[in-house]
């Protein structure tokens, strides 16, 4: 689908309220297990951003605003009303961004271990000077997720070259400042749809000291910490993430 | 040809078991190893030794920007080029300013400029992107360096060359009134020379007919350095012009001593330090995501390049990275590398590592006595003549 000049690709299964899912700085290939669970209640939208994975780069990427902005439209040529919007990380900042600007079309907001804010104290992982490996291990409390993942590393041309691009393109928006748009803090008191902030207790690439300042600066933001668990929680404690996200998108409608 | 005695001025004293402890003489090696007292004495012993390069017969000296590291202590070579500006007489090189990591790089108008008026017309201004490791130590997003590196440039070449003041309005700088004094004395503009360890992209964006700057390879295997100058004469073929020895340049490591064993001893603690301690980075430092294109990326993941093993002196003999002997075979190398590329710029590394002073000081007399007054033929322009 072309959507502001960008030819941008997404996965789509399940039938119910639609549930927008922005991923973090890497692209999701394939259909995952806890993506059917939430398939099984709703509408499942899952695309690559624009810059990463299979979707294009278009002139325009530039910044975090570009895809704030771009989700809007993306939106609204969908025909979406009542979105569950979902975002992991740097698709949780760009959904804060998007939230911030206009939530005429949303019902909910959920934010999974979203980067965008500066906390003081609270130092971010550097995942542009550590190597792959160690960015995997990184994002998981449970190591046996990442030698998981690890054994599934790129090896294949095209699989090589999407690993480049969603590294490019997390660059573009992360590089500086660092995984934070200074202006966000400003705005976020704008948002006025139900809010949930799911954080991994052991998330070691965005420290979980930095849940509470979304859920200050959201008005009735509500908290959810997960035990023994890093910056991947949908995967690495999937039941509690759907969990919440079920309680949380349960009976909201726009 | 055109010779000049070329200095990264590093930090020369580093205690070499850093490496034990940290990945790489950059970005994260803490600054607690710099010594303030070694620091001055290192850095008037650097600048004593480009005078005498310059003094006994070099067609001039070299400088270059590198940040936060051990590698080279020139984060503003234009400090260097300033002290050195009033002590030499031939050209003065700056090789280069790092054009995408300032936030003004109206700021190399004006420092160029200067130093050009007050040489009197000897600056050669270089233009760089400066190294990878250089976007994570100064912020700037390497995701924008080749579009900034292309804008700060044509900033600065409108700065000396367009009647100011102008208004540039560009993606990345915008000023309402370029009107840079001074302006530089070298009309229309100083020499342009352009640092790359190769790059097609680099090349293709120098030869072109309506810039046709100086290509210079930098610390490279000799293959290499061959292999980017025909692709430099290549395009200028395609162009519709005939590239000149001028618009091409090598940048090497060379040590003489008065036989070849005597070369090859003195200088090998010093070239492997270099190597495999100042030099050496993790790829993640040294190419960051966008620093190189994703062409380019994807060569260097295929090759898993930048992830060399340690390097003796020998295996960079082989390849032609470093040129070591006595007189006889050091001139007679370059004498031949010139015959077969063709460049007509070659910068002499005169120092490397951890080379102490009074061997640096016996390899550049050694250069300017036995070496340089037999390549410099036919005789260069001379630094100063389009005044």
């Amino acid at each position: 689908m072309i959507v502001a000049g960008c030819d941008v690709r997404y996965l789509r299964r399940g039938s119910g309220p639609p549930l927008l899912y922005l991923h973090g700085a890497s692209s999701i290939a394939a259909w995952t297990p806890w993506l059917e669970e939430l398939a099984a209640t709703h509408d499942v939208i899952v695309p690559d951003h624009p810059g990463w994975g299979r979707s294009a780069t278009p002139d325009w990427f530039d910044n975090i605003h570009d895809l704030a902005y771009f989700y809007l439209d993306f939106i609204a040529a969908l025909g979406l009303e009542g979105v569950h919007l979902v975002g992991h990380s740097i698709g949780g900042w760009i959904a804060g961004e998007l939230a911030v600007r206009n939530t005429s079309r949303l019902a909910t907001l959920t934010l999974v271990a979203p980067a965008g804010l500066r906390v003081i104290g609270a130092e971010t992982f550097d995942i542009f000077l550590a190597s792959p490996e160690a960015n995997v291990r990184a994002a998981f409390h449970d190591q046996r997720f990442a030698d998981a993942q690890l054994a599934a590393a790129p090896t294949t041309p095209d699989a090589i070259e999407t690993f480049l691009r969603n590294r490019f393109a997390t660059a573009r928006v992360a590089w500086q400042p660092r995984l934070y748009d200074p202006h966000l803090a400003k705005w976020l008191h704008r948002i006025d749809v139900p809010t949930l902030v799911v954080w991994g207790a052991n998330d070691a690439i965005l420290p979980v000291a930095m849940q509470a300042e979304f859920v200050r600066l959201i008005p009735g933001a509500r908290a959810v910490t997960i035990d023994a668990c890093g910056h991947v929680p949908q995967v690495e404690r999937p039941a509690e993430v759907i969990a919440a996200i079920a309680d949380h998108t349960h009976g909201v409608a726009a | 040809m055109r010779i000049l005695a070329f200095h990264l001025m590093p930090y020369a004293d580093i205690d070499p078991s850093f490496t034990d402890t940290y990945d790489a003489a950059w970005v994260v090696l803490p600054n607690t190893y710099f010594d303030r007292d070694k620091g001055h004495r290192l850095y008037n012993r650097f600048l004593d030794e480009l005078e005498y390069a310059d003094r006994l017969g070099f067609d001039g000296v070299c400088v270059n920007e590198h940040h936060q590291n051990a590698y080279g202590m020139m984060p503003s070579p234009g400090i260097m080029a300033g002290a050195l500006s009033r002590r030499t007489n031939g050209w003065l090189a700056v090789l280069g300013r790092a054009l995408p990591l300032l936030n003004n790089p109206l700021t190399v108008a004006e420092e160029y400029a200067m130093l050009d008026v007050i040489t009197g017309g000897r600056l050669i201004a270089g233009f760089v992107r400066g190294i990878g490791s250089e976007y994570h130590s100064s912020g700037v997003n390497p995701t924008e360096s080749h579009d900034r590196f292309h804008e700060a440039h044509d900033l600065i070449l409108r700065a000396w060359t367009e009647p100011g003041p102008f208004h540039f309005a560009g993606k990345y700088y915008d000023f309402k009134y370029v009107n840079t004094w001074p302006r530089p004395y070298q009309q229309p503009h100083p020499p342009v020379f352009i640092p790359s360890q190769g790059s097609s992209e680099t090349i293709r964006w120098a030869a072109d007919a309506s810039r046709r700057y100086t290509y210079l390879q930098t610390f490279s295997p000799i293959a290499a350095v061959a292999k980017y100058m025909q692709m430099y004469k290549d395009v200028a073929r395609e162009q519709g012009y005939e590239a000149t020895p001028d618009q091409l340049g090598w940048s090497v490591p060379v040590y003489v001593a008065e036989t070849d064993a005597q070369a090859l001893e003195e200088a090998r603690p010093h070239a492997e330090l270099f190597v495999n301690k100042l030099l050496k980075k993790p790829v993640e430092m040294l190419l960051p995501p966008g620093y190189l294109t994703l062409q380019s990326m994807q060569g260097v993941m295929a090759a898993k390049a930048g992830m060399h093993h340690d390097r003796t002196l020998e295996d960079l003999i082989a390849s032609g990275s470093f040129i070591v002997g006595s007189p006889t075979t050091v001139r007679e190398q370059l004498r031949d590398a010139q015959a077969r590329i063709g460049f007509g710029n070659l910068l002499l590394t005169i120092q490397f590592g951890s080379l102490p002073h009074d061997l640096t000081m016996k390899n550049i007399e050694l250069l300017a006595k036995h070496v340089v007054p037999v390549l410099r033929e036919p005789a260069p322009a001379t630094a100063g003549s389009a005044a």
